[in-house]
């Protein structure tokens, strides 16, 4: 067990792309952190400047204060998930818990006992002599786990783990690592596309974006206060609404309407607004003392999709989306694939269950203006934190 | 199950034009000298004495040897270079990569025949004429792109993260490769074996013109080099049986590799 250190870690390839400009990271001893960003941000490459699978062009990494940049990755004493497994298909799921032991020249012994201790945690034990063909998805997913548990290292590396899993079964493992880093209490780097996942794992997460890290901290201050537009729209499901604003003397001007709230002096004339879907309301649920604080406006309702403890309301707002030009916001687009969509900007809101909002008629919705984002387009940068 | 029984037919059909031509030399192989012509399918008078000819003369038996011996360590070694230079292309980049992969495919496409006169100048002129050497020597050359292009293909197909894995789980790059990387390629490098002892055991045009002694005669050559008892007499019972003879280390060959050639070895590796 140990701390990890990236000091100004930078990698960049002899065709001069550069695909970590420069990070600087330090993971304490136990410490459960996710990498996430949408591909090609870098994260796996990180994961593999960890593992020693890829060169650090300049930078230093520690692991437990010492430097290791020329070791490699076997003398690193780290253990890493992949995302294919890569179980060894030769081997029965024994051979293969046992592999690293085994080059490790332990004797055969003290080999079983541990894969026997291993193969309990996991739930194994009855597969033990089966090849990796014979196992569900599940199951070697848990073997693959179970190579890196086995000889205790200094830190564990994931790379999106639970990513080829089908969706029941990767909430179920979701819980299963979170408990079992819980238990070993072993430095762990995860790296994910998947910000549920980043959100309900991580002690802290790094949001990161072609390259850098855009920002770092535990999962309810990345929701809360997230520090630029695009963190603001990775982290949260669905994602944050954003509407073109234009400041004007006591307010706001946004297709929604004129929003009485003070913007400071220094800020852009061009603002871009950003609204969590829960921080929406059926203004007849609205309680009094709260309503002063908020902002009603009347849309005709698109679509409702009822979750049983929520309703999903989406509104389509003219005059939306296409007045909004921000790199953040041309990046989450790519991401989420919705580039393609036709050009219309869509508002999703969390209402209670209780709303009687139907499709086709017009809603009343109250939204909470103490709640609200404003970025500046050019750099995306949120203007609303101090 | 018309469809199934279109499929059974022409399967018939496949199997009895490769298989009658082979029977029809075995055939013949157990015939006597007068029957040989009479057109029968099944020989009338059985005989095993063109076997016992062919086992007498010191030249077949000499380049069976030859055979055996040529065949068997040309494809030892164009195995192993093979394999070295496959999992290099397939895994590594270095300079000169497209070079090495072109200047291979261009051997494989040259045609052996424009090659026979200068090779065998050459090899009169260093002394390795009608040798062993002077025969493993070409057949190597053109065996490797053969091999080369087979394996890669193999170890194309094993994930590279297993390799990554190999190594996070405490392999040096050598061990990574024999623990990990060859058990899976093994099938990969038995079919590699089997095309490249074929492509040796069969050459016909390299043997001829670079030997001239059962020195080092391999048997498709001793077979063209038959005579009959008598000048009058055409030795086509003893080439038969000949032939016969030279297409069982061949099967025993195949038979014995093909228990390796366990398709599917790497699934379970990753996904899916």
């Amino acid at each position: 067990m140990a701390d990890i250190v990236l000091d100004k870690v930078t990698k960049s390839y002899p065709d001069g792309t550069i695909a970590v400009h420069g990070i600087d990271l330090e993971i304490a001893d136990g410490e459960f952190i996710i990498l996430v960003g949408p591909s090609g941000c870098g994260k796996s490459t990180t994961l593999n400047m960890i593992a020693g699978l890829e060169d650090i062009t300049t930078g230093e990494l520690r692991i437990g204060g010492e430097r290791v940049n020329d070791k490699a990755p076997k003398d690193r004493d780290i253990a890493m998930v992949f995302q294919s497994y890569a179980l060894y298909p030769n081997m029965t799921v024994r051979d293969n818990m046992g592999f690293p032991l085994k080059l490790a020249k332990l004797p055969k012994a003290e080999i079983d006992k541990k894969v026997g201790e291993a193969a309990k945690v996991l739930e194994l034990t009855d597969y033990l002599d089966r090849k990796p063909a014979n196992l569900s998805g599940g199951q070697r997913q848990r073997v693959a786990m179970g190579r890196a548990i086995v000889r205790n290292p200094k830190a564990f590396l994931m790379d999106e783990p639970l990513s080829n899993l089908d969706a029941k079964l990767r909430v179920q493992m979701r819980t299963q690592v979170s408990r079992l880093q819980k238990q070993l209490g072993t430095t762990t780097v995860y790296v994910t596309h998947d910000q549920t996942e980043a959100m309900t794992l991580g002690d802290r997460v790094v949001v990161m974006r072609a390259g850098h890290i855009q920002q770092v901290g535990d999962p309810q201050t990345l929701y809360d206060k997230p520090v630029n537009l695009f963190v603001a729209g990775f982290i949260g499901s669905p994602s944050m609404n954003f509407l073109p604003a234009t400041v004007f003397p006591g307010g706001l001007h946004t297709p929604i309407g004129d929003l009485p709230i003070p913007v400071k002096d220094n800020a852009p004339k061009d603002l871009v607004l950003g609204i969590r879907p829960e921080h929406f309301e059926d203004a007849r649920l609205v309680e009094e003392a709260l309503r002063p604080r908020g902002f009603e406006f009347t849309l005709p309702v698109d679509l409702v999709e009822s979750m049983g403890s929520d309703k999903y309301v989406y509104f389509t707002v003219e005059g939306g989306k296409s007045d909004l030009a921000s790199a953040d916001l041309a990046d989450l687009a790519a991401d989420a694939g919705g580039a393609d969509l036709p050009d219309q900007s869509g508002l999703v809101t969390r209402l209670s269950a209780e709303s009687r909002v139907r499709e086709g008629a017009d809603a009343r919705i109250w939204l909470n203006l103490d709640k609200i984002h404003l970025f500046d387009p050019s750099d995306g940068r949120n203007l609303t934190l101090d | 199950m018309p469809v199934k029984l279109k499929w059974g037919l022409l399967d018939a059909l496949v199997v009895v034009f490769a298989i009658v031509p082979v029977l029809w030399i075995v055939s013949l192989s157990f015939k006597t000298t007068a029957t040989l012509t009479d057109g029968n399918f099944i020989p009338r008078e059985w005989t095993l004495d063109n076997y016992r000819t062919i086992f007498q003369t010191d030249q077949f038996v000499r380049a069976l040897v030859n055979s055996i011996g040529i065949a068997l360590i040309s494809t030892l070694i164009a195995v192993v270079l093979g394999t070295m230079a496959a999992y290099a292309i397939s895994r590594l980049d270095f300079p000169g990569k497209g070079l090495l992969v072109g200047v291979s495919l261009l051997i494989a496409m040259f045609p052996q025949v424009s090659l026979v006169s200068p090779l065998f100048n050459i090899e009169r002129q260093t002394g390795l004429f009608d040798t062993w050497p002077g025969l493993i020597l070409p057949y190597i050359t053109f065996a490797l792109p053969l091999a080369i292009y087979t394996l890669s293909a193999f170890f194309k197909q094993i994930p590279w993260d297993l390799e990554k894995a190999a190594k996070m789980d405490g392999a040096t790059q050598g061990e990574a490769f024999r623990r990990v990387i060859a058990p899976l390629a093994a099938p990969g490098v038995f079919t590699t074996a089997i095309l490249v002892f074929i492509f040796c055991w069969n050459d016909f045009l390299f043997a001829i013109s670079l030997t001239s002694t059962e020195q080092s005669r391999t048997v498709p050559v001793a077979l063209s080099f038959f005579t009959g008892a008598s000048q009058f007499e055409d030795p086509t019972g003893a080439i038969s049986a000949a032939a016969v003879v030279i297409t069982i280390p061949i099967i025993l060959f195949v038979l014995f590799f093909q228990k390796r050639i366990v398709a599917g070895l790497t699934s379970g590796a990753v996904k899916g």
